[in-house]
């Protein structure tokens, strides 16, 4: 039986720049093997959030645990069980795939990394293009490749912001797929970003909205919507956007 | 050392500038030696005296450069918010720039000695066994001014490094590279003396000279790069933590002087 031990844990996260207030006092888990989504309008926190996670951006306040590891205090400790894909952090494009693959694996300290990387170039169907420079894929491969990477060091918390975002939705069915073929190993929790409604109701099991920089909703992207009297996830999210103020939050 | 590693072995335009231009700037001032040495009639040899200051100095810049280029690749590659997202440390980072620099400014080094050598007569003995401490003074300020000038990229955006090329150009006339630190107005020396690369060719000058150098000064030099060296390393981990505080990093393909 799978337990749903914390993966990440964040603790009333602040960040203000300069007069800009970008995430305000948020707390939420992701717990091992659970898919959660952080919705929200463009601006809303997201990224800041993610960014955050990764030790790219100092907060103004709060704590980010990542399985228990404190990011801030220890960085790189904390890292070493994280990995990320986000569609505005391509890979190297004058590197090929290959190179990519071995270069990050060497960072991310991943053993046996020649047979870790085969693996991975067979999962994400990117073998054809194991020479081939990172920056002549098509959208889709290089998603693939990105995937791929953040899955080199069998991550405990896994960031995705965006990943399907330019992809058809062929391609994106099938990175859905290798996320929940990742999470159903039971090793590891994922946080999500996306603005595919459809894409969160199928994959995540819970989902967390933000609006200009707090959690205003948290529920289950099934029920979500009815229980806040819309019909679909995408409507709770157009009113989230537009106004957050008829749902008695933000 | 392994992303520099592809990328030169992949790339001709990554290869060629490793050496091309220090064989050129030996075979032109080689020639311009020669001439001197035609041209005068005080039997003074020009070669260990011109001919070896460029190299040193081409060295010094070889060096500098080859931290800088290391670093230029992350920028040019946006590749920050993947690397700084890894465990690796930020003093990993500046280990992996300095080894990388260390390998191609060899090749320059090893490319300048044969060429100045075999076809201008240039003989390193000339400088006895103190070629090693001026090497060593001009790789140390070389990887200074490599840290430091990634470290100005780093908090003043990708536009910044037009601001880096032109910093061997501004260093060498106080440098004292072809001209002895005498020839400079006084308040020019003051900043001679702040640079340890004016120790070495004021040394090296008084070795062609026939006089003994001045070990004292020589040391100070070294002193001076070691402290310029902690000093950039300061600098790129303040420029660094800067990044982190403002979400620079995060931002970095933003083309803007924040």
């Amino acid at each position: 039986m799978l337990v749903k031990t914390k993966v990440l844990s964040v603790k009333q996260l602040h960040k203000k720049y300069r007069n800009v207030l970008a995430v305000d006092d948020i707390s939420f888990d992701v717990g091992r093997s659970e898919i959660v989504g952080l919705l929200g309008p463009n601006g809303a926190g997201k990224t800041t959030t993610i960014n955050m996670i990764l030790g790219v951006l100092q907060p103004s306040s709060g704590t980010v645990l990542i399985e228990g590891v404190d990011v801030e205090a220890n960085r790189s400790q904390a890292l070493e069980s994280t990995n990320f894909a986000a569609v505005y952090a391509p890979l190297p494009g004058n590197l090929t795939v290959y190179q990519n693959l071995r270069f990050f694996g060497l960072l991310y300290g991943v053993r046996n990394l020649t047979k870790r990387i085969d693996a991975l170039l067979e999962q994400f169907e990117i073998k054809p293009f194991r020479d081939a420079k990172s920056g002549v894929l098509s959208s889709g491969e290089q998603t693939r490749l990105s995937l791929a990477k953040a899955m080199l060091n069998r991550p405990r918390l896994l960031l995705l912001d965006e990943p399907t975002a330019s992809l058809d939705p062929a391609a994106a069915q099938d990175v859905r797929a290798k996320i929940l073929e990742f999470v159903a190993q039971g090793t590891g929790g994922v946080l999500w970003t996306s603005h595919n409604m459809y894409e969160v109701e199928e994959v995540c099991d819970r989902v967390l909205f933000l609006s200009r920089g707090k959690i205003v909703l948290e529920g289950n992207p099934k029920t979500l919507a009815r229980e806040h009297g819309k019909e679909t996830l995408e409507e709770l999210f157009i009113t989230v956007a537009r106004e957050p103020l008829t749902l008695g939050v933000g | 050392m392994l992303r520099q590693y592809y990328l030169i072995r992949g790339s001709l335009s990554r290869v060629l500038p490793l050496f091309a231009w220090v064989a050129m700037d030996m075979v032109l001032w080689g020639f311009i030696t020669t001439y001197l040495n035609t041209v005068t009639s005080s039997g003074f040899n020009f070669v260990p005296m011109l001919l070896g200051a460029v190299l040193l100095w081409d060295f010094q810049v070889r060096v500098m450069q080859g931290v800088t280029m290391a670093f230029f690749e992350d920028v040019w590659s946006r590749n920050f918010l993947n690397i700084f997202a890894t465990p690796l440390s930020i003093s990993d980072y500046l280990v992996g720039l300095v080894l990388s620099s260390v390998l191609t400014s060899l090749i320059g080094l090893v490319v300048m000695l044969v060429l100045a050598t075999t076809f201008f007569g240039l003989s390193f003995f000339a400088y006895g066994p103190m070629l090693l401490p001026f090497l060593l003074v001009l790789f140390l300020f070389g990887i200074a001014l490599g840290v430091l000038c990634s470290g100005i990229v780093l908090r003043l955006g990708p536009a910044a490094e037009w601001f880096i090329w032109p910093v061997p150009a501004l260093i060498s006339p106080f440098a004292g590279v072809f001209y002895p630190l005498s020839t400079l107005p006084r308040w020019m020396q003051y900043v001679s003396y702040l640079l340890p690369p004016s120790y070495v060719f004021e040394g090296m000058r008084t070795i062609i000279s026939g006089g003994a150098v001045s070990e004292s000064a020589l040391l100070r030099g070294g002193c001076l790069a070691a402290f310029y060296i902690l000093f950039a390393c300061w600098f790129f981990m303040r420029m660094y933590k800067h990044a982190v505080h403002t979400g620079l990093i995060a931002l970095y393909s933003a083309e803007t002087v924040s």
